[in-house]
């Protein structure tokens, strides 16, 4: 192995880490409040809603991330009218077309997740808090929300490393973040492997700090699984 | 110019091109089974080494699940295609052939898509063969049965009832990542999509059809998936 060679890909490579993250991570934050809105159409009861959701995950969960871009980013400038509106500073952007895609497809996998976690709320914790006199809302707030968060982590956690592991698709639509700029290096020395290497070891080492963060925000949510603290009586003291 | 309407996108008659993308949907079939067929040896084999592996192979085994989970599958595509392509060239100079020789997109998307999927297929098999009761081996340990006959007579049809469902999930993934083979050029679904968008100017019609074949595909399938789940749980008790 060339280490030189290794050396300056790893320090080009670590260059672009900033854009993967900040791709993942605005995707990631906007996507749980398009998935939360979509879970809680699956379980608002009125039929329309629940179909338009229904309808909406099986088109984003059947097609291939890829086309869901190219749609996005050389599909809709296809229309003069989309590029007259005031979106065209927007849609024109290769980092919006991408976060837009990755926004629309994580909403649809975590969609399914939170609703899950909004299913497993038992039935009990709302009725105590209704008899407590708390309103629809603050019954959600305080109670449903928190507990089905909770519930949905783990599979949560999941998806998120998916969403590190898509953001390399914005590398097709020109975008240099790791994955870009390691294509650029392999077809520029077609030296793949040493480029794979190094650009594996840096995705590994954010899903793996990813899945760290996530162990800890659960065991800092649950609180009350934990098996309590055992007192040791102090030596010495009578009864 | 003449600007094709939409049902031209789709037409078979000249100047149509509903035969191209019909083509690519086939190649993309085609990706995806090839795909999936190595993934589910390589799952084989991998399961069966985490299982009863040594400590070495067990590690192996290990490693390969953990990092290839971990890493975007487009970097996978990345290092098949052009690495294959530096290995092949090199074999070339070897025998004394001058230049650059490429390697075949098809066969370096199939391997790449494979060696992805095998990792999900691994996890499969062997919670699937977790699965199967202990008593039914002993059953057929005690029936006299050899290893071998052993595995093909109990061990495996039993296994893949459990593994269905998870192999239906790892089915579905392969074909979606198979839309990134596109990269390489193989003439899929999406690489012809692109090329009618390129020749037509119409980007938006193109990637919709193409959208709609994936989902297509992917709606058969998993409806053959389900049918072949309720087929080979036939024998099955449910309450």
């Amino acid at each position: 192995m060339d280490w030189t060679f290794t050396l300056e890909t790893f320090i080009s490579l670590v260059a672009a880490i900033p854009l993967t993250l900040q791709l993942a991570a605005t995707s990631i934050l906007l996507g749980a409040f398009l998935a939360l809105g979509l879970a809680l159409l699956r379980l608002s009861g009125v039929r329309v809603l629940d179909w338009f959701a229904r309808f909406y995950v099986f088109v984003f969960r059947g097609t291939p991330l890829l086309v869901q871009i190219f749609l996005i980013y050389y599909g809709l400038s296809q229309f003069p009218a989309v590029r007259h509106t005031i979106l065209w500073p927007i849609l024109r952007e290769p980092y919006w077309c991408a976060v837009i895609a990755l926004t629309l497809n994580t909403a649809a996998y975590a969609s399914e997740i939170i609703r899950g976690g909004l299913l497993s709320v038992p039935h009990g914790q709302i009725e105590a808090a209704r008899a407590c006199g708390m309103p629809r809302f603050m019954v959600f707030r305080r109670i449903v929300l928190p507990l089905a968060l909770r519930q949905a982590l783990p599979g949560y956690g999941n998806e998120m490393i998916s969403m590190v592991k898509a953001t390399s698709l914005a590398s097709i639509i020109t975008l240099m973040e790791v994955t870009g700029v390691a294509a650029k290096i392999i077809s520029e020395t077609y030296r793949a492997i040493e480029v794979f290497i190094v650009a594996g070891v840096i995705y590994l080492t954010i899903n793996f700090l990813l899945t760290r963060l996530v162990h800890v925000v659960e065991y800092m949510l649950s609180p009350h699984l934990r098996a309590p603290r055992l007192q040791t009586p102090v030596q010495g003291e009578s009864k | 110019m003449n600007q094709p309407g939409f049902l031209d996108v789709i037409s078979f008659g000249p100047g149509g091109w509903g035969a191209a993308l019909l083509a690519g949907a086939w190649m993309t079939i085609l990706i995806a089974i090839s795909g999936f067929l190595i993934g589910s040896i390589i799952g084989t084999f991998g399961a069966w080494a985490k299982i009863s592996g040594g400590r070495t192979i067990r590690g192996i085994a290990d490693g390969y699940t953990t990092v290839l989970r971990g890493i975007p599958d487009l970097l996978v595509i990345y290092l098949f295609y052009f690495g294959g392509s530096a290995a092949v060239t090199a074999i070339g100079r070897f025998f004394g052939s001058e230049g650059f020789i490429g390697f075949p997109g098809f066969l370096a998307g199939a391997l790449a898509v494979g060696i992805t999927s095998g990792a999900q297929q691994t996890e499969v098999f062997r919670g699937a063969f977790k699965a199967v009761h202990r008593g039914e081996i002993e059953a057929a340990i005690a029936c006299g049965m050899s290893r071998a006959l052993r595995f093909r007579r109990i061990i495996a049809p039993l296994t893949l009832r459990h593994a269905l469902p998870g192999m239906g999930n790892v089915w579905q993934v392969v074909l979606k990542e198979s839309a990134l083979v596109s990269i390489t050029g193989v003439a899929e679904l999406l690489r012809q999509a692109q090329v009618g968008a390129g020749s037509t100017g119409m980007p938006f019609n193109f990637y919709v059809v193409a959208g709609a074949i994936y989902l297509m595909i992917s709606t058969i399938s998993g409806a053959l998936l389900q049918w072949s789940e309720r087929y080979f749980s036939r024998g099955v008790r449910r309450n």
